[in-house]
């Protein structure tokens, strides 16, 4: 008997999520010990006995079997959670209070509390981010670091001194306050927003973790939306907008690992169940009064989702999305968007025409979807030269192997047509 | 054919390194038991043996002393046995090249069990 991938890492946030919630938050590092102590007997006993039939399941038991050795043995010398004090303190509590966090509801709440206490006011977004992955994900700090493409040691620093703020922080967040969810749920749905982003725009072959990246999101955005008090409209659109994207994953890149551009995407690779999860997200999305980015984002990518052709594409119906979404968060990347989509509604002129009257331009200099944009522009207008200037530029600021390559192959299309001509001339 | 013992060794440095997350946790089961199933395919297995706890007591000399073991000193310990079938010592050490073990670091002692020859 095999198990599923990941298996241990998704098990591994859960249970560190019961147990702080047991231990209390103070005790996140006993937490995290206790689990690794299951992990670590599982990892013995498997490899000579086989895999039990119930992996999971095994995981959780011998979690709260130690739960209960560590609760008992250190009841006097620590502190555990304050509003389990009296239940842990008795035997007639202990074991159905442990039961009760143990069981579905109480883990999937549990992630919930942590999930929130991690989005700290006094941490900064990437660190926040780089929190949850760590303890709700997983994710290894040296796991982590690849993920953000950043040094192991300061990635090890950031985490320790953000886990320091939540144990001091005393509590876990407290996931039954309506008054303090609805503060600071933008918050927690802007991290999980995020860590897509993070593995979304620079998934490649070469880094395979960052599109893992993309399913932690989206397996946390699900446990948003299946809870009472955090299934917003926004949520849904959140989680909407997260099965969109994440459903065009595999049309991404060609077999070289080379960036294939939305409209020349093989449409029959995307991932059909995921657009359909989309879409009814997106329809529990629409109730209330309450227009989010991430409604309008949703709308965007579900008309692109469920476009057969590139010609086939409502770029009527998208631009006014992008008009709406300049409306609620004015920024150039939006604005960039929306003349990529009048460019296919009007043609490539039109675009870049809108592209000039970006207002903050500026701000753009070092995104090379700009000069990406306006390569593909001049290169449909037949301008052959300054096509080749633009993804030049795009090229000297490209983030990824992903990225490189599929400048290298625009700038040699260019070459090639400018040789064609050279030499039809003569 | 003899039997030969397979003495997992590891280091706790190096066992905490094959643990150092779940994700390499898992790949480090995943390779054990490809590496038991060939072994088991291939005829060599006789006995899978056990996996042991790192901690036990150590009872040692004539005044029959007890200290808490393993080994404080050792670098490495224990951490398993099997029981596998091969033709001579060279060739049982070279189905033990295959243990996972070996790439955290570990090492495998390989012991014939003495054979009684009437």
């Amino acid at each position: 008997m095999e198990i599923e991938a990941h298996l241990f890492r998704h098990e591994a946030g859960r249970l560190v999520a019961v147990l702080a919630r047991l231990f209390g938050i103070q005790n996140l590092a006993l937490a995290e010990d206790v689990v690794q102590e299951a992990f670590c007997r599982a990892l013995e006993t498997w490899k000579f006995h086989g895999i039990p039939t119930n992996p999971a399941g095994w995981l959780v038991a011998t979690a709260k079997h130690q739960a209960l050795d560590v609760l008992r043995r250190e009841r006097t010398a620590r502190k555990f959670a304050s509003e389990y004090q009296r239940q842990l303190e008795s035997e007639w509590t202990l074991k159905p209070t442990v039961d009760e966090a143990f069981d579905g509801g109480g883990i999937n709440d549990a992630v919930l509390r942590v999930m929130f206490s991690c989005v700290h006011p006094k941490l900064r977004e990437g660190t926040q981010v780089a929190l949850i992955l760590n303890v709700l994900c997983g994710f290894g700090i040296a796991e982590t670091a690849a993920a953000f493409l950043a040094n192991t040691a300061a990635i090890e620093k950031r985490i320790a001194r953000a886990k320091r703020t939540l144990a001091q922080s005393g509590r876990l967040f407290d996931i039954d306050s309506a008054d303090d969810v609805t503060e600071r749920l933008p918050a927690v749905q802007r991290a999980v927003y995020l860590l897509f982003n993070e593995g979304y725009h620079s998934a490649s072959r070469e880094s395979a973790v960052r599109a893992e990246l993309c399913e932690e999101a989206l397996r946390l955005a699900h446990l948003l939306a299946g809870h009472r008090l955090t299934a917003t409209p926004g949520t849904h659109a959140l989680a909407a907008l997260l099965n969109f994207h994440a459903a065009r994953l595999p049309g991404r890149l060609d077999a070289e690992g080379s960036l294939i551009l939305l409209v020349n995407q093989d449409r029959s690779q995307w991932h059909a169940g995921r657009i359909a999860q989309g879409q009814r997200e997106l329809e529990l999305s629409a109730v209330g009064t309450q227009l989010t980015t991430y409604h309008l984002e949703a709308a965007i990518a579900g008309l692109h989702a469920q476009a057969r052709s590139v010609a086939g594409t409502d770029w009527d119906g998208i631009v006014s999305l992008y008009d709406a979404l300049m409306r609620i968060q004015p920024n150039p990347v939006v604005a960039l968007n929306r003349a990529v989509a009048v460019a296919q509604r009007d043609g490539p002129a039109r675009g870049l025409e809108e592209i000039s009257r970006i207002e903050d331009r500026k701000r753009l200099v070092r995104y090379p979807f700009l000069y990406t944009a306006i390569g593909e522009f001049e290169l449909s207008l037949g301008h052959l030269a300054e096509a080749r200037k633009s993804f030049g530029t795009a090229l000297g600021l490209a983030r990824s192997p992903a990225e490189t390559r599929f400048l290298r192959q625009r700038l040699e299309l260019c070459a090639g047509g400018e040789r064609r001509l050279a030499s039809a001339a003569g | 054919m003899s039997e030969f013992i397979l003495l997992y060794r590891n280091t706790m440095e190096a066992h905490r390194e094959a643990m150092g997350s779940p994700e390499k946790a898992q790949q480090s089961m995943t390779k054990w038991r490809a590496w038991m199933k060939e072994m088991t395919e291939k005829g060599q297995l006789k006995n899978v043996g056990q996996p042991l706890e790192r901690v036990g007591k150590v009872v040692g000399g004539k005044s029959k002393s007890v200290t808490d073991g393993p080994y404080a000193e050792a670098k490495d310990v224990v951490g398993g046995y099997s029981i596998i079938e091969a033709r001579d010592l060279d060739q049982a050490a070279q189905v033990a090249s295959g243990c996972p073990v070996l790439e955290t670091g570990g090492s495998v002692e390989i012991r014939p069990v003495m054979q009684m020859n009437l």
